[in-house]
């Protein structure tokens, strides 16, 4: 907007901007600052920013206990292959839309639409006795291969929509000089796709990294669960270890913020995608 | 046809094939049992199940506890969009000022969008001790004097639910911030001067270019977030279960212990396919509504 700039305009948006970063940052300062406490100080009276028994205890608990440390490496093994095999069966699917016409396109094209708006909760019965069938309940391949249905989507209508802005003639000039449309697309069109596919990574691992329901009921042992499962487990066992559940709050949150750090563009165009068009 | 149109014509579905496949198992095959397992009497738990019809429909559509479901559903969902649209749109609008600096403007962003960068569980946990009876906003409210007594935010039938909703917003809201700043940055400044030529004040811009020049990414962030928040099970669940008295019972919990505390799997997949039908049809109109605006 253009014009003058007024002082009441300037001291009101001052005011806001202190009101909403309390409310926005509080919650999230008040969790690190907990991570730091000893368990009596947590409910104390008056209560402290800062508390003057500052240790890590809480995170060296949460590093020397092997099955809490299991937790993280099940997030990270899960998200990574599911951010890897997400975006390989949908790079696949996205140059098949974005290259051919055949028979069922539209089709096709509608349920991969439609499925984000299916609650994960709907699918979550069948899922059980498809699982328990298919003899991988409690392990990795459940969680992987349900998280699947519900990352493809995304990945498929975004990867189209950045190969439908390469020209054909970029495929045609590879299959003349005698090589395949899989080297074309894999050496040719992906390459330049990369900071697209940075952001479909990142909202993928996300994806992957939040889930909830389907990781409480898809597995059952401590050694299959995720940190999302986790961190509410050590709610059940140990009720009044909250500076506990404060550390491991914030090691399970690391992931996801240090991609928002470091690749804010990315990650806002990622997850932005739904509402708006560029 | 010859071989190499045959290779022709089954190129496509190829590169699809791992995608077809998928979707089949995992999602077409699915919502066809669970159509199914909502037309048995009890599926799973029962070794021969006996064909009802829609019998269970009608049980869970004359069940208190599940009209109770939808109620607070509803309000859930109504008052987090109506907050997420309002708060998002103040941040947005005070993100793109230009009395502010961009430097300025670029850490309010990262503050502002803080709530975004966590996991249900861990906002369940924060907020659940932050609302704790000896929580610290039990004591900053003493210490103003609002209330003389301790508020017990999530175990209180009156409150619970709105606390549960503040919650909901809190973790919600950025998206919306994000996406209307997007938006409001693609408004050219031609409008705004063209605007300014006419008179107009900044209240009067606002809702003749700003609002109608938002109104396509504003009706898609409604229709995401009553998608996303018609269905929210994990918030909800880790701070109360739903409870205390099914005072925060949405339509997730329901389903959710219908089946996995009852053992009710037909009652659940009823449940289930009611909500399938409320999601695909606030689908439909976001995919017509993007299909639209290409």
């Amino acid at each position: 907007m253009i014009g003058r700039k007024k002082p009441l305009v300037k001291v009101l948006i001052i005011v806001l901007l202190i009101l909403g970063t309390f409310w926005a940052g509080f919650p999230v300062l008040w969790m690190l600052s907990n991570s730091f406490k000893g368990n009596a100080e947590m409910f104390a009276n008056p209560p402290a920013l800062i508390t003057k028994n500052f240790s890590f205890s809480a995170y060296g608990k949460i590093f020397a206990n092997p099955e809490q440390v299991r937790f993280f490496i099940n997030s990270y093994v899960i998200s990574a292959i599911v951010v890897v095999l997400t975006l390989f069966i949908g790079i696949m699917a996205a140059y098949a839309f974005s290259r051919f016409s055949f028979k069922g396109k539209g089709v096709i094209n509608t349920v991969i639409v439609a499925v984000q708006a299916v609650p994960p909760i709907t699918l979550l019965i069948p899922y059980l006795s498809l699982i328990v069938s298919l003899k991988i309940f409690n392990t990795y391949g459940a969680l992987v291969l349900t998280y699947l249905v519900f990352t493809l989507p995304y990945c498929i209508l975004m990867v189209t929509g950045y190969l439908n802005t390469m020209p054909k003639d970029l495929d045609e000039a590879v299959m003349i000089d005698g090589g395949s449309r899989w080297t074309a697309l894999w050496k040719i069109l992906i390459p330049s796709a990369i900071p697209g596919l940075v952001s479909v990574g990142m909202y993928t691992f996300m994806q992957a990294w939040n889930e909830y329901l389907f990781a409480l009921t898809l597995t059952k042992t401590n050694d299959m669960r995720t940190v999302p499962v986790g961190i509410n487990l050590l709610m059940g066992q140990h009720a009044y270890e909250w500076n506990q559940m404060m550390a491991m709050s914030v090691l399970g949150s690391l992931p996801i913020l240090v991609l928002f750090l470091f690749f804010q563009k990315y990650f806002i165009a990622g997850m932005t995608a739904g509402a708006v068009k560029s | 046809m010859d071989s190499n149109k045959m290779k022709k014509t089954l190129t496509p579905y190829g590169y699809l094939a791992p995608t077809l496949i998928l979707m089949m198992i995992l999602l077409v095959v699915p919502i066809i049992m669970v159509i199914r397992y909502s037309m048995y009497n009890n599926v799973i738990a029962e070794k021969n199940p006996v064909f009802v019809g829609f019998a269970n429909y009608a049980t869970v559509l004359s069940s208190k506890d599940f009209w109770n479901a939808i109620k607070h559903t509803l309000y859930f969902v109504i008052v987090s969009i109506i907050a997420h649209m309002l708060i998002g749109m103040i941040f947005a609008l005070i993100l793109n000022t230009n009395y502010l600096g961009t430097r300025t403007k670029g850490i309010f962003r990262a503050i502002y969008a803080l709530p975004w960068m966590f996991t249900a569980s861990v906002i369940a946990i924060t907020w659940r001790m932050i609302l704790d009876p000896n929580g610290v906003l039990n004591y900053l409210i003493q210490l103003f004097h609002i209330s003389d007594t301790q508020i017990t935010f999530l175990a209180s039938r009156d409150i619970a639910l709105r606390s549960v909703t503040l919650i909901n917003i809190w973790s919600g809201y950025p998206f919306y911030m994000i996406s209307i700043l997007a938006g409001l940055q693609g408004i050219s400044t031609d409008l705004y001067e063209a605007s300014a030529l006419d008179g107009a004040n900044e209240v009067q811009t606002f809702f003749r270019i700003t609002i109608p020049q938002l109104k396509p990414i504003l009706i898609s962030l409604i229709m995401l977030d009553f998608v996303w928040t018609l269905q929210q099970f994990a918030l909800i669940w880790m701070t109360t279960g739903g409870g205390p008295v099914n005072a925060t019972e949405t339509v997730s919990t329901w389903i959710y212990k219908q089946g996995f505390t009852k053992f009710q799997y037909s009652m659940a997949s009823t449940g289930a396919v009611i909500l399938l039908i409320l999601c695909t049809i606030i689908g439909i109109f976001y995919v017509r509504h993007q299909l639209a605006e290409d």
